[in-house]
């Protein structure tokens, strides 16, 4: 089964970083979300899936009774899941915002790309001195 | 070119009228002169044990493991220079405590320029060559910012970035030399280049070496083609062009010379170097300081003159040859500072230092004219002063050199005869003639400033008039210290009638010709220089200039603002990384699951998979959204399946809540249908690398997949779960529990997600 979910991930995974490659801001998110869920996935499956009791004690016992699932990995992906949410709505309203600003949620939109405009100080450029230097 | 604007800001600096606090700090910079006068005490306190020749030791282990190591020693050759070093820092000092009168920022200058002196003193002393290089780089950075001192001038800042680049250049270049010395077996001490034989000079990284170490001191002691700093660096205030640019920084060259010359020296490439490269700096720059009126610049030229005779020195090998080095470092120290510091009176009080403008203050200022004479006299080398003892040792050695003698002569007679002409003007432009009515009336500086050009005027005459006593007390062990022969070194007043004596005669007659043509030369050395098709000046500037521009158009290339183009760096990038180790681990195998276990599992996976597909393909909101409702649903219920309810549940909820979020937010943004349509070459493309991508996670679970899982963490969570934290579900005891700070900084990124986001919605105005 974990040879299947390989399979599925960098199926879910490819089709993330294509829609991220667009350029349309929305497809963007989708892709990122995909991603979070594939990377889940991927943990998930990394910690094997040979037994699918959950990792609980029962009443009465001190430690497991029998095989149980690998915990430790539920553990991160619980973090992971969480993160993944406050990442996704944060960019969410930044595409809100970047709507509201620039009008465009095109990536290759120059409204977009000139947000960074190239450094252009007064002397940091390296006007070297004119006067003497020569010989 | 005449450097006016360097003037202005000097006498600006000088004269500026501020507070009582640049006073104060001035008679605390007078204080201050206590430290160069301490050393200079310690140094004299030695002399008598240095002259018979013992070699004073000391030693602290300092980084053993790359061999550095503390190590000072002082023989005569750290003696002469030291004695420069601190005898000029003490006068330069005082000088500074009354150039520098009310200037607000005199603390700090009084800083930089002790902890040059400092830096020039640990050159000088110290034995181990790594050490050498620390203090060689500490004269480099106080270097700049002396030159740059009048840090609002743009031109100051630039001489002073100039300065930094070239003997920055150079440093590393030292250091690159240094390494390969190493590398060749060679020690890092360097009195035992002295003692053995070491075999550099037949080892095959010797050329390499060679050429590193010459660009480390052509740079700092400014050989030609790399002069064209030292005039610029005339923009640092006065005393510290005379005790940095003339006096003493520009010699750690000259000393770096002399100290390899028993390790490198006397090989066919190192004299013809030498040779020549000093010959062409001496002529060139003694042409040179013709051209302009100021004259601190006309002064530079001088300087990068003397530096060159000596480096044409440092090319012989026998005594006469490197006597005149050592002999000519004295004279020039002691006339090249007395000039210097006077022309910084004359700047002071006159407001002016252009020779056009200035004339008749002899009778003015009568010290500082004495004092200038001196100098002069002696950098023209007339009999009696010290700079004549260092003439006739010039031609004896050039005489004697092993490579190009003619060539030596030559140039030596040249150079000196425009060294009589430059003297001449030095001396007779400002202070004979008559006075312009422009120039106010001045009169002779407080005590502190003429003490300096007075005190080291005086000794170019007691050196001219008793040259045997020098020679005895001071050449003879500077130039043992780097001429294991120990031939004898002496110098004569009298010599007998030899040709030295008539090449003496012809340089003053020479000279005085050039001097009644220095108006002509000087109007075609500027014809020349402007025509000049290629220019070492005019070189760096194109290549800074060059450097700056494909810095920008790299710069410019890589961060362009394309987010297309960062990700699919980053992405093949990752491809590529994990390509190549996968490519070298041959082929990954799939186990298939058995079609009876978990047959459902398979299900899922399908709709996982098509729900990816819908919203690759989808054509508006809806479809893409539910799409991902597909996916998540489908994780969550894989989770479920292999023991995970917990995460399923957290799953299911999250998702839910996302879909909520993105259908809230997607409805205020444009629909998908307006998207622009890419390109098929970049869609295809894109979804190569894509795949690329994908099937680095898939290959990455694979690989992790074939190698057995390692359950300890798990083993000791699930068993300190309960008995240690008495808490059934272990997942739960592990988030809060044993991981509790991972949770709490997980806490911390949700509400500063929401405390971002809830800002950035304030902010903003409906969309349109």
């Amino acid at each position: 089964m974990e040879g299947v979910l390989a399979l599925l991930v960098g199926l879910v995974f490819a089709a993330s970083i294509y829609l991220m490659l667009s350029g349309v801001l929305v497809k963007f998110v989708f892709g990122f979300a995909l991603a979070s869920n594939a990377v889940n996935l991927l943990i998930f499956t990394a910690g094997r899936l040979e037994h699918d009791r959950p990792p609980l004690i029962p009443v009465g016992a001190e430690t497991p009774v029998g095989p149980t699932a690998n915990a430790l990995p539920q553990a991160l992906i619980l973090t992971a899941i969480v993160i993944g949410f406050a990442m996704l709505t944060f960019l969410m309203v930044l595409l809100y915002r970047t709507y509201a600003e620039t009008d465009t949620l095109d990536a290759d939109d120059p409204r977009l790309m000139d947000e960074t405009p190239a450094d252009d100080d007064d002397h940091g450029d390296g006007s070297v001195p004119q006067e003497g230097g020569r010989s | 070119m005449d450097g006016e604007q360097a003037q202005r800001d000097d006498s600006d600096m000088a004269a500026s009228s501020s507070a009582k606090h640049g006073a104060d700090t001035a008679r605390a910079g007078l204080y201050t002169a206590v430290l160069p006068l301490g050393l200079l005490i310690g140094l004299v306190y030695c002399w008598p044990a240095v002259a018979v020749g013992e070699v004073l030791r000391l030693s602290w282990p300092w980084i053993p493991a790359i061999d550095l190591h503390l190590q000072f020693r002082i023989d005569g050759l750290a003696l002469l220079f030291g004695l420069i070093v601190s005898g000029a820092g003490v006068m330069v000092t005082l000088y500074s405590a009354g150039y520098m009168a009310g200037h607000p920022r005199t603390g700090r200058y009084f800083f930089f320029l002790h902890g040059f002196m400092l830096s020039m003193m640990g050159i000088v002393t110290a034995d181990n060559l790594l050490l050498l290089f620390v203090f060689w780089e500490g004269t480099t950075v106080f270097s700049y910012l002396l030159i740059g001192f009048d840090n609002e001038s743009s031109t100051a800042r630039d001489n002073a970035r100039q300065a930094l680049l070239v003997t920055g250049a150079g440093g590393l270049a030292l250091l690159i030399g240094i390494l390969l010395l190493k590398t060749a077996g060679g020690s890092y001490t360097i009195s035992q280049w002295m003692a053995d034989d070491n075999g550099i000079r037949a080892h095959g990284l010797y050329p390499f070496i060679l050429v590193m170490v010459l660009l480390g001191a052509f740079t700092k002691s400014a050989q030609f083609p790399f002069h064209f700093w030292l005039p610029n660096a005339m923009s640092a205030p006065t005393p510290i062009s005379a005790f940095l640019h003339a006096a003493t920084m520009v010699k750690a060259g000259i000393y770096l010379l002399m100290r390899f010359h028993p390790l490198l020296g006397g090989t066919t490439a190192w004299m013809c170097t030498l040779v020549i490269v000093g010959g062409i700096t001496a002529v060139w720059s003694a042409l040179q300081a013709f051209g302009p009126l100021d004259m601190k610049r006309v002064l530079a030229f001088t300087t990068t003159m003397a530096l060159g005779m000596m480096t044409m020195f440092l090319g012989g090998r026998t005594a006469p040859v490197l006597t005149a080095a050592a002999t000519f470092l004295l004279v020039h120290a002691l006339y090249k500072a007395a000039l210097f510091l006077a022309v910084g009176i004359i700047d002071h009080e006159a407001g002016t230092r252009r020779l056009d403008r200035l004339g008749g203050l002899g009778r003015a200022m009568p010290l500082t004219a004495l004092a200038v004479a001196a100098a002069a006299f002696s950098m023209a080398g007339f009999p009696l002063f010290f700079g004549f003892i260092g003439k006739e040792i010039m031609y004896k050695a050039a005489l004697a050199e092993d490579m190009f003698p003619l060539f030596a002569t030559v140039a030596a007679v040249l150079a000196n005869a425009l060294m009589v002409a430059v003297a001449a003007v030095v001396l007779l432009k400002p202070f004979a003639g008559r006075r312009p009515a422009a120039l106010p009336a001045v009169h002779d500086p407080p005590w502190t400033m003429w003490l300096g050009p007075v005190a080291l005027g005086l000794p170019t005459i007691v050196f001219g008039i008793f040259p045997e006593w020098v020679s005895g007390q001071l050449i003879e062990q500077a130039v043992w210290a780097f001429h294991p022969a120990r031939e004898e070194v002496v110098l004569k007043l009298w010599h007998g009638f030899n040709i030295p004596l008539l090449l003496s005669a012809v340089t003053l007659s020479l000279g005085a010709v050039i001097f009644g043509l220095r108006h002509p030369l000087g109007r075609l050395m500027t014809g020349i220089e402007a025509r000049l098709p290629l220019s070492a000046g005019g070189t760096y500037d194109t290549g800074l200039q060059l450097f700056l521009k494909s810095a920008k158009a790299t710069t410019n290339k890589l961060q362009n603002g394309s987010l297309h183009f960062y990700l699919t760096i980053v992405l093949l990038v990752l491809v590529a990384a994990v390509a190549w180790p996968w490519m070298q681990r041959g082929v990954l195998t799939i186990a298939w699951p058995d079609p009876a276990d978990h047959f459902s599992a398979l299900g899922v996976v399908v709709v996982i998979a098509l729900g990816t597909a819908v919203v690759l393909v989808a054509k508006n909101r809806l479809m893409a959204i539910g799409g991902l409702g597909a996916v998540g649903a489908g994780v969550a219920l894989v989770f479920l399946m292999f023991g995970a309810p917990d995460i399923a549940l957290t799953q299911l909820l999250i998702e839910t809540l996302t879909l909520i979020i993105v259908s809230l937010v997607l409805l205020r943004l444009p629909p998908l249908e307006a998207a622009k349509k890419r390109r098929t070459y970049r869609r295809v493309m894109d979804g190569a690398l894509a795949l690329g991508a994908g099937w680095v996670m898939t290959s990455l679970l694979l690989g992790v997949l074939q190698h057995p899982l390692d359950r300890s963490l798990t083993a000791f969570f699930a068993g300190q779960s309960y008995l240690a934290a008495h808490g059934r579900n272990i997942v739960n005891v592990i988030l809060v529990d044993f991981r509790a700070l991972d949770t709490f900084g997980e806490i911390t990124v949700v509400v500063l997600a929401a405390w971002a986001g809830v800002s950035l919605i304030r902010k903003t105005k409906e969309p349109s």
